[in-house]
């Protein structure tokens, strides 16, 4: 029953069960409560157990049953999926107390629902995350579009309402798209199964086929990570309660999606065919504009957690940046990005909730002087920002490390620069919030104190990771091995 | 009696069960509805041995009368009459579980001649899918159409004008199909389906003629594009039992005559190269799919919006028999099923609602997802199936049209059918934010829908899911059998 084949199934089934579970116990709060936390207790444990696997070097492949003819419904643990599930089940945890202590804290409505979606939402990551083709990895990245809509929409306001068209305006079309890339992709090729290094071959069709096959692929998975133009219903998406924002728009659904462009440019392009075509430096130049855009967009937003939404838009780029640069480098760098600004996102996620819920400001205007009563969450704020801006210490250093040394790798100085600049303009919309917070005092704060531990034991938690990672990177969860593996396997060879 | 005669079966206990509960009524008005929903469970079960039978020894012929055909009219039940006769069966017997409240409510104190007339709606259709005989087919035809007539002008006061209406049009379309058998009669001398099939000269006239009429008279019952108008009507104004019952199966048997007569009469190549009709039907077809969705966003009325939606998902159906590949009408088939369960769950929702809240204008469901959570998540289920999203499966129909389009590199097609979704889920999310997330003006107390009501509901939107994920069960079992000679779906 738990062999090695079945565990990427058991690895699904605690998120799933939970969700019957969730809405049985509506009434009972506290029980209902339980059931997240286990469930994300024991999802995260299912995954670490297939650590020592990956790390090995096998690939863990389950099974289902068919899907269609000659395609199943399949899940494969290899080490980018392992590194993105750990990633979203880790944090749903520590997502689950903060969840508690934010919708007590605001007396939110429909808290069953919110339970039931976000358990839903992760079996979804999950899914993507361990598919093994193209058709189950389609199914599950649609799933994760339903089943974030309740949650978008979840204060029912009519920001949150017309954030939620939006949202689907975008996300429904790219799934429409996408799914016509894999169509065409299933007819020409015959083979839906991901391969480190690509299946397609320029046998397949002709450049400008290829090309354009790429470029529904890359909208498909593009609007999801916010790539520009297709990034404008992700600040809007920021009506979501705060810890919706913080997991699902820092780290699980946003991720899903330069978790997608990773998959398609590593496992179904290959950077051999995407060399031959030339489609990298199109995405390279798409993923450096948006990087360097949304961290100019960044610094107009008044609005905190907007601000950070244009912060994830700039991070997420820099994935897509690793993965169009080809390089060994670029991909362990990038791999490492789509770790390490999860803890960084979702401890500034997770301050700016904390400082919601407590004073009900939002603006980053009214924030002045905040720091000297909430000096534990503005302390893990300051971790976080400077760990996006890549201050050495902290774990965002060496995954910006890592892609500075891609793109001389792959001779694209340029890259370099606008990363270079994308840090500068990090530290510029950052670093003022942290500057007012402490050194300017507000009488308005004088009664105001420290959330509950419910809410700042969560940011303590992914900040003192950060830092840790910033030490060690390699602690714990191996994510230099893991990266550097899916790097060589992708990308053929590694000098590091 | 022997396994050999289940093909008869399936008529012979829906005359009985109509006679019988026209009968049980005049006595035992409580009754009736119980010996109707008897005589659906019992066909169902016939339905099943017969897919079994099929399934075991192959298609299962019987002669009426012990004339064996091409003299006499033969019952042939092949796969793909058994997948069908599932279809309407299955259908049947989860409307009639939970008509009893909305039919004694529409057509108070008559209950008893609805449920007669239902099933002798039945028999036309399932007599259509079994027959091996033109003729027989169109006495079929007629059968279903009239009692069809009989239970849209059952509804409310516009139906008789909605009923009179499709009447005529329904009249015509049977009228072509006539003629378009004459001339085949006239050239092959024959009536039986195969006799025929071995006889016919695809390059006489007549018989270009007829092929070219009979698509018309069935594409009329089918509404295919332009031919639909008489169907937002009759939808709309009859009553939500009725609706329920005739829209998930009425429109998908026409499409079984259609593949029945183009593909395994005519042939594939003879209405894909010979003649232009496959490419008639395609692009009919295409433009239904977006007519339909397009009007489905203009309406208020729920009904009326369900109808229009009908009107884009039957035209998928013709996409997959335009295409005339393995995969696009395999597409096609489990479009057969998907279609008609997440419709009639849909349908049956609206009657759900009716019998709640006394109202079906879209606005009416405002809020009352938290007040019928049973009813409306399979709602939600179905709505998301008709959009196509996985796992559903709705999204495995458009799977196989889509790549049975690609095969043949009717990109144009691909295009339309993947854009309409988008507008199938501009109607549907607008639809479900409302039912989910504004508060009902009324404060009267909305409560969930009786238990004979909600099953089926559930049980239709658990299936729109399961057929989904195991698509390739169905393919396996009925599809890849069902292939008219020559195509044969790969893998």
């Amino acid at each position: 029953m738990f062999s090695e084949t079945t565990q990427p199934l058991w690895a699904l089934v605690p998120s799933l069960l939970a969700i019957p579970l969730i809405l049985a116990t509506a009434r009972r709060p506290n029980l209902r409560e339980t059931w997240t936390l286990l469930a994300a207790l024991s999802q995260c444990a299912v995954v670490l157990s297939m650590l020592p696997w990956v790390l090995e070097g096998r690939v863990i492949e389950s099974t289902l049953w068919s899907l269609a003819p000659d395609i199943d419904l399949s899940l494969r643990v290899d080490p980018l999926g392992f590194l993105f599930a750990l990633v979203a089940s880790a944090l749903w945890i520590v997502t689950s107390c903060y969840s508690i202590g934010y919708v007590r804290g605001t007396r939110e409505k429909h808290q069953t629902r919110y339970f039931a979606s976000f358990a839903c939402c992760l079996t979804a990551t999950i899914g993507i995350a361990f598919s093994a083709n193209l058709l189950t990895f389609l199914v599950f990245f649609e799933l994760l579009t339903l089943t974030t809509y309740p949650l978008v929409i979840h204060k029912e306001t009519k920001a949150a309402l017309s954030a939620g068209r939006k949202y689907l305006a975008y996300t429904l079309p790219a799934g429409v798209t996408l799914f016509g890339a894999i169509c065409w992709t299933a007819t020409t090729a015959g083979n839906l199964d991901f391969v480190a290094g690509g299946f397609l071959s320029t046998k397949h069709g002709t450049t400008e086929t290829l090309q354009l096959v790429f470029l529904l692929f890359m909208i498909g998975v593009g609007v999801k990570a916010g790539v520009m133009p297709f990034h404008s219903w992700l600040p809007s998406a920021m009506a979501a309660p705060t810890p919706v924002s913080a997991l699902l728009h820092a780290v699980a659904v946003v991720k899903a999606g330069a978790f997608g462009v990773l998959r398609v440019t590593g496992y179904v392009f290959g950077p051999e065919l995407l060399r031959d075509i030339g489609a990298w430096t199109v995405l390279a130049w798409f993923a450096g504009i948006t990087l360097t855009m949304a961290s100019l967009l960044a610094i107009r937003q008044d609005n905190l957690k907007r601000r950070l939404a244009y912060s994830t838009i700039a991070h997420l780029s820099y994935i897509v940046l690793g993965a169009a640069l080809l390089s060994p480098w670029s991909w362990t760098g990038a791999s490492l990005h789509l770790v390490f600004h999860a803890t960084l996102k979702i401890t500034l996620f997770f301050c700016a909730g904390a400082i919601y819920v407590n004073t009900h400001i939002e603006n980053i205007s009214d924030m002045a002087g905040i720091g000297r009563r909430m000096p534990v969450t503005m302390a893990a704020f300051a971790i976080g920002s400077l760990g996006l801006v890549g201050f050495p210490g902290i774990n965002g250093f060496a995954s910006k490390w890592g892609l500075a040394l891609g793109s001389l790798e792959a001779e694209q100085g340029v890259f370099l620069g606008l990363l270079v600049l994308s840090g500068v303009l990090n530290a510029s919309y950052f670093l003022p919030i942290i500057h007012a917070a402490f050194f300017k005092t507000n009488p308005a704060f004088d009664r105001v104190a420290e959330a509950s531990p419910w809410l700042v034991a969560p940011l303590v938690i992914t900040a003192t990771i950060s830092v840790v990672w910033g030490i060690a990177p390699n602690l714990g969860a191996h994510a230099v091995d893991l990266a550097m593996l899916i790097a060589t396997s992708v990308t053929g060879e590694h000098s590091g | 009696m022997t396994w050999s005669q289940l093909p008869i079966l399936t008529p012979v206990v829906l005359l009985v069960g109509a006679t019988a509960v026209l009968l049980t009524g005049r006595i035992r008005p409580s009754l009736a509805h119980r010996l109707a929903t008897a005589t659906c469970a019992s066909c169902f079960a016939i339905a099943i041995a017969l897919a079994v039978q099929v399934h075991q020894h192959g298609p299962t012929h019987y002669a009426l009368g012990g004339w064996s055909p091409p003299i006499g009219i033969a019952l042939v039940a092949d796969t793909l009459s058994v997948y069908f006769l599932l279809v309407i069966t299955g259908i049947a017997l989860l409307v009639m579980v939970g008509a009893a409240p909305a039919v004694e409510r529409n057509t108070p104190g008559r209950s008893a001649e609805f449920f007669a007339i239902s099933l002798i709606f039945l028999l036309g259709l399932s007599g259509i899918v079994l027959t091996g005989d033109l003729f027989n087919l169109y006495v079929f035809l007629e059968i279903s159409s009239l009692s069809a007539y009989t239970l849209v002008s059952s509804g409310d006061e516009r139906a008789g004008v909605a009923a009179f209406r499709y009447l005529i049009l329904g009249t015509i379309g049977a009228s072509f199909y006539l003629l378009g058998l004459g001339f085949l009669y006239s050239v092959t001398g024959t009536l039986n389906m195969a006799d025929m099939a071995m006889r016919l000269d695809p390059a006489a006239v007549p018989v270009r003629l007829a092929a070219v009429m009979i698509t018309v008279g069935i594409g009329l019952k089918m509404a295919i594009f332009p031919m639909h108008r008489w169907l937002p009507d009759a939808y709309t104004h009859a009553s939500s039992t009725a609706t329920a019952l005739i829209a998930p199966i009425m429109t998908k048997v026409s499409a079984y005559v259609l593949i029945r007569i183009l593909f395994f009469v005519f042939g594939t190549s003879m209405i894909s190269i010979d003649l232009p009709i496959a490419q008639a039907i395609m692009w009919l077809s295409v433009a239904g799919v977006l007519v339909g969705s397009t009007m489905a966003i203009a309406q208020t009325d729920l009904k009326r919006m369900l109808a229009y939606s009908s009107v884009a998902q039957v035209a998928y159906i013709g996409v997959g028999i335009g295409l005339a590949t393995p995969l696009a009408l395999a597409g096609a088939l489990l479009h057969v099923i998907n279609h008609a369960t997440m419709k009639c769950c849909l349908f049956l929702v609206v009657g759900a609602v009716e019998l709640q809240t006394g109202n079906r204008k879209l606005s009416s469901l405002s809020g009352l997802g938290r007040k019928m959570p049973w009813t409306f998540a399979a709602f939600t289920a179905a709505a998301v199936a008709m959009i196509g999203l996985p796992p559903t499966g709705g999204f495995f129909s458009k799977w196989y049209l889509v790549l049975g389009g690609m095969a043949t590199g009717e990109w144009w097609v691909v295009i339309f059918v993947l854009g309409a979704s988008l507008l199938t889920a501009t109607y549907f999310f607008r639809l479900l934010e409302s039912i989910y997330t504004r508060q009902g003006s009324e404060l009267a107390p909305i409560k969930e829908a009786p238990l004979a009501v909600a099953l089926p509901i559930v049980i239709l939107g658990l299936a729109v899911i399961l057929f989904g994920l195991f698509n390739s069960s169905i393919l396996d079992l009925f599809l890849r059998d069902a292939m008219p000679p020559g195509l044969v779906i790969p893998g």
